[in-house]
């Protein structure tokens, strides 16, 4: 299939359309306005639901009014706005109804600014809605990705009837790549068991998170962590390079998966026994592989744009079998492989220093 | 033999209302449960439903529904109109949800014009956290949270809500009716009703505020809670239509 040179948001939004999505509310905030912009003009041609809603607020809530009648339904919004949401997610897992949330990363905290930025991994995989709850992250690295994790999160939200993020940021967003726009690759999930359609011919279905009943609440509350647990066992996505003989292990997420891999290539024309790894699900955590990784390599770095947030759940992984030291910058330019590089440098000449 | 009362079938046949003794939610759902009946569109309803005592419409109505955060309702509202527009869907709401904390939402759901149905129970408090000063509460009204009164220099004014939802293009049909006297509750069933027509004529928003009581945190009998509707709460809520298309 032809590809088709694209930016990120407006892949994001492509993809989103083609996986079915029925209705997308959003409230525009840079940097991913462009996916409100470029379904605007799509969406209603093909006779689908779009607001430009008053708020972020409005538009998460109006995504849960239409997923609860079975259809497909997405926002988007970054950082700041995403905070507005939190309410809106948390009901959504309550409810146990599927939508999807792009969130496209700027640089917090506040306002902060559009620079690139991953200062939103907190934000994604441990949430900030009340309530003891998870929701399933996927972190493209390319504008393929963009596309295909897209495709991934509306079905994955229909299989758990839960909420799912794809976490891409201001980078991702604006950067133009060729990406194949394939066919939808999933099967469709059947909805009308749950789904609220008018109670013609069957009893009336109430969707709703409030149960007064101690006993039931705590039996609602094990189904939605039984779903996680399958989800653990399931849907855990990661990619790696080079870990068989690697001596320092280079992780990153998202954008900066591209950069650790750049500065393996360099280590590895210098000779240095370098591989990389790069959880494409941020929730569930690929912890698993991690700590087998972490049998062999004691070197652990941790490289993201933000001041350490994904390498907690690193340390949960390796679970104390290997150092694991971040390298990070809050906002602004990204680390470079030569930054990364010297890093490893860095780490292996420790090591050295301290044998001889 | 002529049968001149029954229950809406809206309405569970062995439901029980849980409201407080003399509280007018239950002529509310009564009259709006028969004017889904006379629409014909029970089974083709959706609900979105409030935080507060309205919540509880769902343990009472034979419909789909969904349970909302505190005042967003009629965004909800709005995403099940728009992925399934053949639907008829209401919102049932307090006045501490409607225009309160969901106000925004409220008043652009109003403002786009969207095909769906408001109905907003105002009673001058929150009921369900025990009385406190909401969006309407009157004047020197004593509420848990205004010891002394509401006072105008302190917490403003009362909101007229009919009134705001009127001014909006895309309201259909915005009305304020009370339930304080038999009369009055015949002129709410004919607002109600209107403002479930103009959705499905596909008109735009219907609204309905309905003067209600809450005699248990007003701290009134209930014939005292309708006496007050009538004397305290109409001078300042005047009751009428502020807006209907389909009158030239």
């Amino acid at each position: 299939m032809a590809k088709t040179l694209i930016s990120g948001n407006k892949a994001i939004a492509q993809a989103a359309f083609d996986a079915g999505c029925d209705c997308y509310f959003s409230y525009p905030i840079t940097p991913q306005t462009a996916i409100g912009e470029y379904l605007s003009e799509i969406m209603p041609k093909a006779n689908r639901g779009y607001v430009c809603a008053e708020s972020e607020i409005a538009s998460i809530n109006m995504v849960i009014g239409a997923a609860s009648t079975g259809e497909k339904a997405m926002t988007s919004s970054s950082s700041c706005a995403i905070s507005l949401m939190q309410e809106g997610l948390s009901y959504a897992v309550g409810d146990q109804l599927p939508l999807v949330l792009i969130s496209v990363m700027r640089a917090g905290p506040g306002l902060g600014y559009i620079y690139p930025s991953q200062c939103d991994y907190d934000q994604a995989v441990t949430g900030g809605g009340n309530g003891d709850y998870r929701i399933p992250v996927l972190a493209p690295s390319t504008v393929q990705e963009c596309v295909d994790l897209t495709h991934r999160a509306f079905y994955l939200s229909q299989k758990y009837r839960n909420p799912v993020i794809v976490l891409s940021d201001g980078l991702l967003g604006q950067m133009m790549e060729p990406a194949e726009f394939v066919k939808y690759p999933y099967p469709e999930i059947d909805t009308s068991k749950w789904a609220l359609t008018g109670a013609k011919g069957r009893a009336p279905r109430k969707i709703r998170s409030l149960e007064i009943n101690e006993e039931k609440h705590n039996q609602n509350l094990q189904h939605i962590f039984d779903k996680y647990a399958q989800m653990e066992r399931e849907e855990v996505l990661f990619e790696e390079h080079n870990v068989e003989d690697a001596e320092v292990l280079l992780v990153a997420f998202g954008t900066m998966g591209r950069n650790i891999k750049a500065a393996m290539n360099l280590a590895r024309q210098k000779g240095l026994k370098v591989g990389t790894f790069r959880p494409i699900t941020l929730f569930p955590f690929p912890n698993k592989r991690l700590s087998e990784i972490a049998d062999k390599t004691k070197k652990i770095i941790v490289a993201e744009m933000n001041m350490g947030q994904m390498i907690k759940d690193v340390k949960v992984a390796v679970n104390g079998k290997a150092d694991v030291v971040h390298i990070g910058r809050p906002a602004g330019a990204w680390l470079d492989e030569t930054e990364i590089l010297e890093a490893v440098e860095k780490e292996l000449g420790g090591k050295y220093a301290a044998s001889i | 033999m002529q049968q001149v009362f029954k229950l809406p079938d809206c309405i569970k046949k062995d439901a029980k209302f849980t409201f407080c003794p003399g509280c007018d939610h239950g002529v509310a759902l009564r009259l709006l449960g028969d004017a889904i009946d006379e629409c014909g569109v029970r089974e083709d309803t959706i609900a979105a439903l409030c935080v507060g005592c309205s919540v509880f419409l769902y343990d009472f109505y034979d419909i789909d529904c969904l349970e909302c955060p505190h005042g967003r309702a009629t965004a909800e509202a709005t995403g099940i109109k728009r992925a399934r527009p053949d639907k008829f869907v209401f919102t049932y709401q307090g006045d501490g949800d409607f225009a309160a904390i969901g106000f925004a939402e409220s008043i652009y759901t109003a403002t786009r014009g969207e095909k769906v149905t408001s109905i907003c129970i105002n009673n001058t408090t929150y009921g369900m956290t025990g009385g406190q000063m909401g969006p309407t509460t009157l004047l020197g009204q004593v509420t848990t949270t205004t010891p002394f009164g509401r006072s105008a220099e302190l917490n403003g004014y009362p909101m007229k809500i009919a009134e705001h939802i009127a001014l909006c293009d895309g309201t259909a049909f915005s009305a304020r009716v009370s339930l304080d006297s038999v009369a009055n509750i015949i002129k709410a069933k004919q607002a109600i009703k209107k403002a479930c027509e103009v959705q499905i004529k596909g008109l735009g928003f219907g609204f309905v505020e309905i003067l209600s009581s809450c005699p248990t945190n007003w701290k009134m009998t209930p014939q005292e809670a309708h006496r007050h509707i009538r004397e305290k709460m109409i001078p300042v809520f005047p009751l009428g239509v502020f807006k209907d298309v389909t009158k030239g």
